[in-house]
Order: C-alpha cells, then structure tokens, then sequence
C-alpha cells in the first residue's frame, strides 16, 4: 500500500499528465520532496524559500486542511490521499 | 485587456480560462492598456451611456460588448442621514446592492462578466461553487443566456438561497461540510470537466466586476472618491477590487487623487482577515467558520492577504461582530433607512458602528457603506429576532384595545 497525491493542473505538465501520483513518505513533507525526486520543479512550486507551504498553496490530507494538522510534519499513513489546491476566491 | 499575469511573480499568460501560475500558485489578474483606455474614457463618455455597470466597460475584461447581465448594476447610492445620525457621524452613504438586477446581490456584477467571458472563450456549461449569492446569480444569469449551469452550495443554506437556484433550473449540488469543502472539491472538478467555473478557472474575469461597485460609488458621489468604504470580507476579493476601482479612476484622471481608508468587516465567528489585521499580521490562519454570516463563512480566504494589504496601504482597520450585533446591524439599517439587507450587511453596518465608535472612523469624516445582498434571502437568521405579529378578530373594539396598550406603553 502507499499513499495518493491528487496532482492539481497546475503542476501537471510537471508530472507527464499523471493526475495521482502513488508515494511511500510517512509525511507531507516527505512526500513532497519525495515528488521533486521524480519530477524535479514540483518543491520549488509547492514551497517558498523558507521551504514553508507556498500562500496560495493549500494542502489536505484525507480532506482536512494540514494547517489544522501538522502542516508539513503532518503524518502519512498508508490509504492516506493527499490533495493540492490552489486557494479559490468566491462567495 | 492585454494578457494575464501573476500577482505574485509577474509572469504573463494568454487570456484563457485559467486562475492560477503555474510556478507559484499565485492567483493571475487582468491586465489593462491604461493608455489606450484614457483616450476613449471620460466622464462625458461614460455619462452618456446606459445606467448599468457596463458603462465602464474599457475597465471591464470582456473582448466585445457584453452579451451576459447588460442591465446589471447601477443601484442606488443612498444619502443616510438617519443612520448617520444614528452612528455617530456626519456623512453616511449606503451603496444599496440589495437591489441589483436580477438576484439582489452585488453577486450579478462578477457573474455578468465572467459569463459574457465565459461565452467569448466558447463554454457552454458554468458553474461555480457558492455560499448562496453567486449560485443565484450564477443560475439566474445562465437561465436568460441558454447556458447549462452546475451550481455547488453547503447543503445546510438558508432556504432561500437554494430556492433562489432551483427556480432557475440550475442543477443544485448540496456538499456536506461548510463552504472551504465545497470549494475543495470544485477545484478538483474543475480540473477534470471542461467548464466554465466562475469562481474557480475564469477567477481573473470574474473577480474584475466586483469593480464595477467602486465606479458607482465614486460616480454617484459626484467623482470623488470617499474618504471611508466599510466592506464586508468573505474571501477578501470585493474589497481588493473596490481598492483597485479607486486606484484605476483616480490613475484616469476621472476622480481627483485623495485619500482615502477601506475598511474590512466581518463576522465574528468567522474572522481569520479581520483577527490577523487587529493583530498586525500580514497572513491569517484558516478558521472553521461558526457565523450566521453564511455569505461569508470562508474560512480559508483567498485573498485574505491581498485585503490585508489594502487595508494597511490605506490606513483602513478591520473589525468583526458578533451574531447578535450583526441581526442589530440588520434592524439599523432597515429601521433608519428602509433597507433590508442580508446578514452580510448587518456585518458591514455593525462594524461601521464599532468603527465610528472607537473614532477610527472620525465623526466629522464621510463614509460609504457596501451593503451588498438582499435580507429576504436570509430569513432564517432574523425570525424570531424582529418583534412578532399580534394577532385580534376583525374587530374595531380589539383594535382600539390594542392602540390603547399601545399608548400606554408609549408614555410609560
């Protein structure tokens, strides 16, 4: 078993078009750097220079925001899906 | 308009139906040639034309003339006096779009634009994901130009704004969890199926009628632009767009150069902006939002940081009401000047209250109001909160009696 990142279409043309990408990393941050491995450009969109989640990144695991979690250092498990979203204005 | 580009790192794109940069995620805004527009925009040729939104419509990002909502917009600026007085203030205006046409939200203006754009660019469905307003507006607008609509809510609304997308034919998907989720998944469908979202893929559009409030305001007020605007945050946008309305008259030479504070209200049980600016920061933290306020129960809000911004640059603060003071702001408002706003403006009247209260509003200065949708959609939050009917058998006896009590409670 392994873990799913749902890819946005942003990052698409990063990762030949695959819209899940399956990862063994026990955690959001592992996951990413993990992704950069295989698709190099992918960290560098996701995190600023501080290597902290980009502003208009927003990141859920299994549906829950990782800032009500343990933003990066939030656990993976196995069965876990991992979500990128850009933020959505509206109303 | 000339291309896309990246608020935060500045990189171009053409003018398609996408929101986003592709390196940073930042969200990608229209550009303007401010040249060209000056030659063909004044005051004498906007005045000529019809009263609707469209009437700055070089200012407006559509290629040709607009074929979605052409009499949206254009509602009244109301002088306030009683509420003024009221409050605490000297000059009170409210810009009333609880009557905008069709659905009684400022809703309609960014729904005109973004599906006059969205049938430029070819699409024939649209959707949006919504806390009520822009569903309306969405369903309505789509209804009366033949296009397919999805609409995407909370599933608990107030019944009122889920009526309000039925009636229209639109295919209402009730999502439950709050309104953060909604937005969620339809980012994630809107990936997948080849739609015009309005709030989501033609975001850059979209967001540019909101505008179109800002023109009024500052046409009506005899071109100037006001010293105060107090307007309520939900993701944030309609309050960086009233900012960029000032800039882009003022950069026109339409409105003299002054200055000027916006001001971000919201609600209390849903304040990540307004909590981050009374605390100095320039990033919020995401809230689960617990408001009557749905309209603007965001809370992860989009342009949060860009509101926060705007408020620093101009001096403006930010403040948040509770439940009970924001269904006074609603009685306010419709007791002194015969509006009934929803929820969302009883949010913008009771922070005007606590702003004019603690001074950072002056009493001797002059404020706008954006009231920005329709009370009747709301019900729910008021009933049981603005007095009951009394009820007598058709009789002139049981009337008088009443008139009596009445009377008598007067002089006691």
């Amino acid at each position: 078993m392994s873990k799913k990142i749902r890819i946005p279409t942003p990052l698409r043309k990063l990762t030949q078009d695959e819209e899940v990408v399956e990862v063994q990393a026990d955690t959001v941050g592992g996951a990413i750097a993990e992704m950069q491995a295989r698709f190099p450009g992918v960290q560098e969109r996701l995190l600023d220079e501080a290597g902290n989640i980009r502003r208009f990144v927003n990141v859920y695991v299994n549906e829950e925001d990782i800032r009500f979690l343990d933003n990066l250092r939030t656990p993976l498990k196995d069965g876990d899906e991992v979500s990128i979203i850009p933020a959505i204005a509206g109303g | 308009m000339k291309a896309l580009k990246c608020r935060e790192c500045g990189r171009e794109y053409p003018l398609a139906a996408t929101h986003v940069c592709e390196f940073d995620f930042g969200p990608l805004e229209v550009v303007y040639d401010y040249d060209r527009i000056k030659s063909s925009l004044s005051r004498e040729s906007i005045v000529k034309r019809s009263k609707n939104m469209w009437r700055y419509r070089e200012l407006l990002p559509v290629a040709s003339e607009p074929t979605v909502g052409c009499q949206v917009g254009f509602t009244p600026l109301i002088k306030a006096d009683r509420l003024a007085k009221k409050l605490g203030i000297g000059e009170l205006w409210i810009k009333n779009d609880t009557v905008n046409y069709p659905t009684l939200s400022f809703k309609d203006r960014v729904v005109s634009v973004a599906l006059s754009r969205a049938r430029e660019l070819g699409f024939t469905t649209v959707a949006c994901a919504s806390t009520g307003n822009l569903a309306n507006s969405v369903a309505a607008n789509a209804a009366s130009a033949g296009l397919t609509a999805y609409v995407f809510i909370p599933a608990d609304l107030e019944q009122g704004k889920v009526v309000n997308s039925l009636v229209y034919g639109a295919r209402v998907i009730g999502i439950k969890g709050h309104y953060d989720e909604v937005n969620r998944l339809c980012a994630e469908i809107a990936g997948k199926y080849g739609w015009a979202f309005v709030n989501v893929n033609m975001r850059p559009y979209y967001a540019e009628g909101s505008k179109s409030m800002g023109f009024e305001i500052m046409e009506q007020l005899g071109w100037r632009i006001p010293q105060h605007s107090v307007v309520c945050m939900a993701s944030g946008s309609l309050l960086t767009k009233i900012h960029k309305s000032y800039q882009e008259f003022s950069k026109l030479g339409l409105v003299p150069s002054s200055s000027y504070k916006i001001h971000g209200a919201q609600a209390t049980g849903c304040s990540p902006i307004t909590t981050a600016q009374k605390a100095g920061l320039d990033f919020f933290k995401p809230v689960k939002p617990n408001t009557i306020a749905k309209s603007l129960a965001i809370g992860t809000p989009a342009d949060g940081f860009y509101a926060l911004k705007v408020m620093k640059e101009t001096g403006g603060a930010g403040e948040d009401v509770t439940d009970d003071e924001i269904r006074e702001g609603i009685k306010l408002l419709a007791e002194c000047e015969g509006i009934f706003a929803e929820t969302a403006g009883g949010v913008t009247v009771g922070v005007a209250k606590k702003l004019i209260a603690s001074g950072k509003i002056p009493s001797e200065d002059s404020a706008v109001l954006c009231v920005t949708g329709n009370g009747l959609k709301t019900l729910d939050a008021v009933l049981g909160h603005v007095g009951h009917t009394r009820e007598i058998r058709p009789s002139l006896r049981e009337f008088e009696a009443l008139l009596d009590s009445d009377t008598a409670m007067a002089a006691a």
